[in-house]
């Protein structure tokens, strides 16, 4: 087992990971940015190490730096978290050649996977269900596209291939917006990503964001840890999360995590990981896999009663998974609200200091935040404060006990959506279950129109 | 001044946070200063601090435990060269080497002053401003982390 592993990550995450390490008693190195040197989990750290100034590019991708650290700590290996270099291939080739150990899978794996055309392809390989769409990358002659189109059938998405995580992405609805939509994504996609690659899949209209956790050693083994449902989204962000999907039955979770576990073996695949679906009509639909640990993690560990991030470190070091897929039992009902540093509706970020904080607790209530009172929230990187998740044993006790505890929040001197978590936690179509990725933009369009 | 004023300077400096303490009184001058205690016995001083010790934090006006800062060393006063990476601090191009710069020893601007090894390539770091070397921050061997100063150029 490592003795010492470095965190290559900040905010909540940082926390979460070193709360991992804490327990299975290896020492942590954390590096971070002039501005977050007063974090949480800086203090808690065995080591620290500045890296660079505020912006992320001088810091938190700042490649040598990290590795530098490492280095001069004598860390065994490097934990990315999610976002930042998480799912950057070089990184994790970079990392694995100076002699560390990346936390996550394989370089090459990384790489495919961030590619959303060879993903697609992989996954259809290894008998997965995808979005009907194309294979390969999207033709260049117009004439050629808009055949597709026709044959793809009416909406359509036109997504960066080096995208994900809902960004570069454009619905055309008529033959006339076709070409101009597929160039105009393009050339943001060369801005954004640095790649003009694009394809085209159906747009389903009002589909659920479900999606699978697995966990995966280094021997071969796969399993499927439930499912995860998270269509409480806006503008691709998701917002609340749960576990398991509601109104999904056991067959159909069975049946799809089966067929992503086996997609693990079959790639050799290393890691937790997510495959994110679509979910219209019965049918599921992969759109990306994310080869990191998830903000939305904790929902499933509150139902297998698993840890993820210990769980990652485990098979980092070589550890064979010991459960077997029967042993995986969802238990209860797990509700997750991020909760960010924003206006709660008009979504304008809220950096500033924190004047005052108290965070819920009680039975079945579990926050992963690294706010503190006192604590300067930089306006440098992205809103999350923390995750406040509720475990009840049913979804409706997870929801009562959701709402006893966002009224027990208090967090001043900045603007939170905690505000807007009270509204969606009570709303009626939330409260049934199974909305759309939809519902949430459609419910807000209603709320500024009704002013 | 008779020693009895000069204990009490040297009691109040000891107490207090103050990392140093001068005092004109007519044609007397005394000066009592903290630094140079943290390089002493034993104690392994790297760069990568425990994040309890301020001393590399960014100047943001912060209000730092002065129980803490007590524990850092008070640097003189002049400009700080600060580390711009993440690396092994070196004071000679190699080991045997005579080094770069001693104290006292006079700079200009683009003089190479130390070395900051990361990733197997060795970066020279040049003094950003003319001047004389007054203190040397680092121990040869030692990690820097970004920002953190390693010379106080006068």
């Amino acid at each position: 087992m490592f003795e010492k592993i470095l965190i290559a990550n900040r905010g909540e995450i940082a926390l979460r990971i070193q709360r991992a390490c804490r327990e299975m008693g290896i020492k942590t190195v954390v590096v971070h940015s002039e501005v977050d040197a007063e974090a949480k989990y800086v203090r808690l750290a065995d080591e620290s190490v500045c890296i660079g100034p505020a912006p992320s590019a001088a810091s938190y991708l700042n490649v040598p730096a990290i590795i530098a650290a490492a280095e001069v700590t004598d860390a065994e290996a490097i934990h990315p978290g999610y976002g930042f270099l998480s799912e950057n291939a070089d990184f994790a080739e970079r990392v694995e050649q100076s002699g560390f150990t990346f936390i996550g899978p394989k370089a090459e794996t990384i790489r495919m996977m961030g590619d959303k055309v060879s993903a697609k392809l992989a996954m259809k390989k290894a008998g997965v269900p995808v979005v009907p769409g194309m294979d390969g990358a999207m033709p260049e002659e117009p004439k050629e596209i808009v055949k597709l189109a026709r044959q793809i059938g009416y909406p359509v998405i036109v997504k960066a291939a080096g995208g994900g995580g809902g960004r570069g992405m454009r619905v055309v609805h008529t033959e006339a917006a076709l070409i101009n939509a597929v160039h105009t994504t393009r050339a943001e996609a060369q801005a954004a990503f640095g790649n003009p690659s694009v394809y085209m899949e159906k747009y389903l209209e009002k589909p659920r964001h479900i999606e699978i956790q697995v966990i995966a050693d280094k021997h071969r083994n796969a399993l499927y840890l439930g499912d995860r449902d998270c269509s409480m989204q806006r503008r691709h962000q998701k917002i609340i999360e749960e576990a398991p999907a509601p109104l999904l039955n056991a067959k159909a979770r069975a049946r799809i995590g089966e067929r992503c576990a086996e997609a693990c073996r079959k790639i050799g695949y290393e890691g937790a990981g997510t495959f994110e679906f679509l979910y219209e009509d019965g049918e599921f639909y992969f759109i990306e896999m994310n080869t990191r640990l998830q903000v939305e993690h904790p929902v499933t560990e509150m139902v297998t009663g698993l840890d993820v991030v210990q769980m990652q470190i485990r098979i980092a070091a070589g550890e064979k998974l010991t459960l077997r897929q029967k042993d995986i039992v969802l238990k209860g009902h797990a509700i997750e609200c991020r909760v960010n540093a924003e206006d709660p509706y008009k979504f304008t970020p809220s950096p500033g200091r924190i004047t005052s904080l108290h965070m819920p607790g009680g039975p079945g209530i579990r926050v992963d935040s690294h706010a503190y009172a006192g604590y300067f929230v930089p306006p440098n990187y992205d809103s999350l404060l923390g995750k406040i998740i509720a475990y009840g044993d049913t979804r409706e006790q997870a929801m009562a006990r959701l709402h006893i505890a966002l009224s027990e929040t208090v967090i001043e001197g900045i603007r939170t959506n905690v505000p807007l978590h009270q509204e969606l936690v009570q709303d009626t179509a939330f409260q049934r279950g199974g909305t759309s990725i939809h519902y949430l933009e459609e419910r807000l369009a209603k709320l500024t129109r009704a002013e | 001044m008779d020693l009895r004023k000069l204990k009490t300077l040297i009691d109040l400096v000891q107490q207090s946070g103050i990392a140093e303490l001068e005092i004109t009184e007519g044609e007397e001058k005394v000066r009592i200063s903290r630094f140079g205690t943290s390089a002493a016995a034993g104690g392994v001083v790297t760069g990568i601090q425990p994040a309890v010790m301020p001393a590399t934090l960014a100047p943001v006006a912060e209000a730092t435990d002065p129980a803490e800062s007590a524990a850092a060393p008070a640097e003189p006063e002049g400009h700080a060269v600060k580390s711009p990476m993440v690396g092994t601090f070196y004071r000679s191009s190699a080991p045997g080497a005579k080094a770069f710069v001693e104290v006292g020893q006079s700079v200009k601007t683009g003089d190479t002053v130390c070395i900051i090894e990361a990733m197997k390539l060795l970066n020279e770091i040049e003094a950003d401003r003319d001047g004389v070397i007054k203190a040397i921050l680092v121990e040869n061997g030692q990690p820097v982390e970004y920002g953190q100063p390693l010379f106080v150029i006068e």
